[in-house]
């Protein structure tokens, strides 16, 4: 999407925040997938793989790889003490279900209403729906990681999607290189403003009407 | 009676057009011997049925990015671009369900179940040309069985009678798979005797298991180097 590390890693370490001691959390890939890097020590959660694992740990030292665990996208990982593993149903069946406390997830697009886009760029990508539908409208909480604005400077965050959706009034945050916010029934709450930033850039850039309520920013 | 068979006798299965369910999530999990013996073989036309279209030289990822399947029920394709490439230009017929879902239709069909309902992708393409039912007041969609003529999964452990054993996050949707095939084949890491299985660890009973092949090794490290 266009964003340096650094500021994928800024995103990520603000969402890191959102996750408590004890929940069970799903990291879809992209940024979302570095939130486990900025985790504190106080903090043990178990990572749920829709590939069929539950209790996920960090990646493997280079040359320690175990080709038969990898995590959904492909990429070896490690378990933690309490892992188990199990097979899609069982790993879809847990989301469906209701156990999984966060799911962080990337977007295209997110709606004033909660509405999320980020499976298809009809005539451009088309990677697929994978998991990403029974994540977005089944986890108790949903955080959506992405820019801002788009390659062209154009909002992402709208009053309504304009990419086909992924689901809808799904989203509760969305954290981006400029801001944070929360999506209530009267819309788009701006709570945390990222530096440089101000609240007039992030108004500026944002295709939704923001009630401002700055309680004190999280991110570092 | 011992159920392995050679891989010419298990391949002997397919053949071209045939509607082939296979095991496995992004590469990990795919059946690699079984799925070179396709290509090699020649079969053309297969319409697939499995979780994702994995790497393009990876697991069944080849068999799509050769041209030999002419339609893919699945759920991604992201890590495959030939698959996009392929759908694009109208070469491959790309169905896509969510993934979960996807599992459940497999089990539906192994099961004997007329389908599955589902409030998942409802208001989104998914639902387009799908029964609607209202269930104590909420709405679903009638998600359809799947089965297949042949199905192939990848095993850490078969014994001779074809109860299977899979590997850490290899296993993914191999049980689920095994139990839709009219024909299943296993692709097994290790063949033992019937009995040095523990009944409480065999993940699919062998009822499910027509013929057991014996591996050449798997080819999905590649993914990540």
């Amino acid at each position: 999407m266009g964003m340096g590390v650094d500021i994928r890693n800024h995103i990520a370490r603000r969402a890191a925040k959102e996750i408590k001691d004890g929940m069970i959390v799903n990291l879809g890939i992209g940024i979302p997938s570095l939130v486990s890097n900025y985790l504190t020590p106080d903090i043990r959660v178990m990572f749920h793989s829709e590939n069929g694992i539950l209790g996920m740990g960090e990646s493997p030292e280079k040359g320690e790889e175990d080709a038969m665990l990898c995590n959904a996208g492909g990429f070896p990982v490690t378990i933690l003490p309490g892992a188990s593993y199990f097979d899609s149903s069982t790993a879809f069946g847990m989301i469906r279900g209701g156990h999984l406390d966060i799911t962080i997830l990337g977007g295209l697009e997110v709606s004033e209403k909660g509405d999320l886009a980020n499976w298809v760029i009809p005539g451009k990508r088309v990677p697929g729906i994978g998991g990403g539908m029974e994540l977005a409208e089944k986890a108790k909480k949903v955080i959506v990681l992405m820019s801002h604005v788009n390659k062209n400077g154009e909002p992402k965050i709208l009053k309504e999607c304009t990419l086909p959706l992924t689901a809808k009034n799904c989203v509760d945050l969305i954290i981006t290189d400029m801001a944070v916010m929360e999506v209530t029934e009267s819309g788009l709450i701006l709570k945390e403003v990222m530096e440089p930033y101000t609240v007039e850039d992030v108004v500026k850039s944002t295709g939704a009407p923001l009630t401002i309520r700055m309680e004190g920013n999280e991110f570092d | 009676m011992t159920k392995v068979a050679s891989l010419e006798k298990a391949l002997s299965f397919i053949t071209d057009e045939c509607v082939l369910m296979y095991g496995g999530f992004g590469g990990v999990g795919n059946p690699p011997t079984i799925i070179n013996g396709i290509l090699e073989k020649g079969v053309k036309d297969l319409i697939l049925i499995g979780n994702d279209a994995g790497f393009p030289e990876i697991g069944i990822g080849k068999i799509v990015s050769r041209e030999r399947a002419k339609k893919l029920i699945t759920t991604h394709i992201g890590s495959n671009p030939i698959a996009g490439k392929l759908m694009v230009e109208g070469k491959l017929e790309v169905e896509f369900c969510p993934q979960g879902i996807l599992a459940e239709r497999i089990r539906a069909g192994g099961a004997g179940l007329g389908g599955i309902l589902s409030d998942i992708g409802i208001g989104s393409v998914i639902e387009k040309g799908k029964q609607k039912v209202l269930v104590g007041g909420r709405e679903f969609l009638i998600e359809t069985p799947l089965q297949a003529d042949v199905a192939i999964v990848h095993a850490k452990k078969a014994d001779t009678y074809g109860n299977l054993i899979y590997d850490k996050s290899a296993r993914n949707t191999n049980p689920i798979v095994a139990t839709a095939g009219k024909i299943t084949i296993a692709e097994a890491e290790e063949i033992v005797e019937v009995g040095e299985l523990d009944p409480e660890s065999i993940i699919t009973p062998g009822i499910y298991v027509d013929f057991i092949v014996q591996s050449k090794g798997v080819d999905w490290k590649w993914a990540w180097e």
